[in-house]
């Protein structure tokens, strides 16, 4: 085909293009984004619409009365118990957060870079994951026989002659509590770290040794900034875990803490749903805030 | 850390690498003078980069010394030796730029902010890569990564520069200004590079030394003229090309360059044949013309390939077709013994 005969098929060509596309075309692409936006209106806009709606809603004893009324909000801000609650839970996320990143950087880094073979990689990786088989509420629980008063870990040191009478802080307190936020959630830490890690180009470390660094200078010089993107999924991961949480607490705590989670549950078994929604949403707000903080700090977007 | 290191050689004695029984390298000897610009040469896996990085100290040495500026630094750290490395990804840091990499070893010696930063500014310079200071590395071509590869391993005033295939991931005109440019440095700094690379008109260009390895051995260690015209085996006078090696031949095996052989049509030599020379006839398999010169292919019964490379003009005078049978000449003292 020669070239004059190109140009001259061209204005043909496009108002035919442009018929075909408005013509039969123009419903096809809201049919590609119909599944996700079904899935996100249903399970995502509406819960949160309704948590909304129902937050200004009033109620008493027994019903929740359809209205427009702020005290939920009020009665939230106004009580010095929502502003202790809130503080123990951000303690809570501050002790887990720096507690399961300084065992999941190290194991992370353990794996990634002084397990030689991928084999011993992926064998060692699979144990860090095995505990997960089982459910979050049992291997809780299965602190308790062993932190109790009576517990295994008290009467051994007892019967070691290590201490006189049992340790009390074990069991039912915040040690308990941050124990096992930090066993459930270490796991998340480790993941994203180990995955950023596994992207370093090892040439790196060896430029790095090459320049004179030591193995600590190597630590916080190459890998700890390499690595800043795994640490940011993770602590997104860990921190909004335990914002939420309100089973840990509960069962961990023996009732003596509390957390927002656990302030909202409470309330839900009260009937008072206008005002665990009200919490809902300022909890919501919250964590937001937090997670864009993290993001301001840490560009994530090559990791996804 | 400015001072002038006066003797940077280095000296490899049956230095040998073994991962698990595998020999990558087997317990080779090597000098390389102070000053000189040395290549390592050779095919793939034949423990060119295992070498230099045992050099680097980046990989340990199982067997023998290795001696640097007439010291035995086996068990030096690799900062302290007084090499630096140029990495054949570059390694440049992705998280910090220009200046910050050039840095980076002032940096872990605990130098100054204030002070690395103008020492890595002016290496930048030196580099030609001065206007770049402030971007990082993935906004870099490949040949300007390469610049401040090399201005972060300079940095530290190396009494030798080891460079793992520098050039290879460059395009070729890139590679032919940079090959330069290695050179002109090499000489301005004088200290010693030692260069891995697979390829020998590289090799060629850049060497004073030439170290041809294969199979964890050296082959020939020799300067490029050297190498070219007195081939020791056959695996160099292959490797190193222009080479037609002759192996099914009463006088044993024997090296030819392809730029030195005549033809003539089988049927009626040419007078132009000495009594001093050497002949074997064969069929031409396939012909290029290359502008200056006319690249042939013929099948010989003493050679699994034998190339004929002809002026022109001289090609032209009595061309030859491809299926021809013909007669290849030469003087007897161009031919060119093989060891083994």
């Amino acid at each position: 085909m020669t070239a004059t005969a190109d140009t001259a098929a061209a204005p043909a060509a496009k108002p035919a293009a442009r018929r075909r596309r408005g013509g039969t075309g123009w419903w096809v692409s809201w049919l590609q984004v119909a599944p996700l936006a079904v899935i996100l209106t249903v399970f995502l806009v509406l819960p949160i619409a309704a948590i909304v709606t129902v937050s200004f809603w009033d109620y008493d004893s027994v019903r929740i009365i359809p209205d427009f009324v702020l005290t939920n909000y009020e009665e939230l801000f106004g009580s010095t118990v929502t502003w202790r609650i809130y503080l123990n839970t951000l303690k809570y996320v501050a002790l887990t957060w720096t507690l399961t990143l300084l065992i999941g950087f190290t194991v992370a880094w353990f794996l990634a870079f002084h397990v030689r073979s991928v084999t011993w990689q992926m064998v060692l990786f699979l144990v860090c994951t095995i505990p997960f088989w089982t459910s979050n509420i049992i291997r809780m629980i299965s602190w308790i026989p062993f932190l109790g008063r009576n517990g295994l870990l008290n009467s051994s040191l007892l019967s070691m002659g290590v201490i006189d009478a049992p340790l009390e802080f074990l069991l039912f307190s915040d040690f308990s509590v941050v124990l096992a936020y930090v066993h459930l959630y270490t796991l998340f830490m480790v993941v994203p770290i180990f995955n950023t890690m596994m992207r370093i180009d090892r040439s790196l470390v060896e430029a790095a040794r090459d320049a004179g660094a030591n193995g600590f200078q190597i630590l916080t010089s190459v890998i700890l900034p390499l690595t800043k993107p795994g640490i940011a999924i993770g602590s997104i991961f860990v921190v909004t875990q335990v914002m939420g949480d309100f089973i840990t607490v509960r069962l961990m705590s023996g009732g003596q803490s509390a957390s927002v989670g656990l302030m909202m549950a409470n309330e839900i078994s009260l009937l008072q749903y206008p005002a665990a929604a009200a919490n809902a949403v300022i909890l919501l707000l919250v964590v937001l805030l937090m997670v864009a903080a993290m993001l301001r700090v840490v560009d994530i977007r090559k990791e996804l | 850390m400015e001072q002038e290191r006066a003797d940077s050689s280095v000296e490899l004695v049956k230095v040998s690498k073994l991962y698990g029984a595998v020999r990558a390298v087997d317990s080779i000897d090597l000098r390389i003078p102070s000053g000189s610009y040395c290549c390592l040469l050779g095919p793939s896996g034949c423990g060119k980069t295992s070498t230099l990085r045992m050099i680097a100290g980046h990989e340990t040495i199982s067997d023998g010394d290795l001696m640097i500026g007439g010291t035995v630094v086996n068990d030096v750290p690799p900062a302290k030796r007084g090499t630096a490395m140029m990495f054949q990804s570059y390694a440049l840091f992705p998280h910090l730029d220009c200046t910050d990499n050039v840095a980076f070893s002032l940096k872990m010696r605990g130098v100054g902010r204030e002070e690395r930063r103008a020492k890595a500014q002016a290496m930048l310079e030196t580099v030609h890569m001065g206007a770049y200071a402030a971007r990082m590395p993935a906004q870099l071509s490949g040949g300007q990564q390469q610049r401040v590869a090399l201005a972060r391993a300079l940095i530290t005033h190396p009494a030798v520069l080891l460079l793992d295939e520098p050039l290879s991931a460059l395009d070729p005109f890139l590679r032919d200004r940079m090959r330069e440019e290695l050179r002109r440095l090499q000489r301005e700094i004088g200290i010693t590079f030692i260069h891995v690379t697979h390829s020998q008109s590289e090799a060629m260009a850049l060497a004073d030394l030439i170290v041809v390895m294969s199979d964890g051995r050296i082959e020939q260690a020799d300067s490029p003229r050297e190498v070219f015209n007195r081939p020791r085996t056959a695996f160099v006078a292959r490797f190193i090309g222009g080479h037609n090696v002759v192996e099914r031949h009463e006088a044993g095996p024997f090296a030819v360059r392809a730029d030195r052989v005549q033809l003539a049509s089988a049927a009626a030599p040419a007078k132009s044949m000495t009594p001093d020379s050497m002949t074997m006839e064969g069929v031409v398999r396939s012909m290029e013309y290359h502008g200056a010169a006319v690249h042939l292919r013929l099948e010989l019964p003493a050679a699994d390939d034998f190339a004929v490379v002809l002026d022109e003009t001289r090609f032209y005078a009595a061309p030859v077709n491809v299926g021809d049978r013909v007669l290849a000449a030469w003087k007897t003292a161009d031919v060119h013994r093989l060891a083994g």
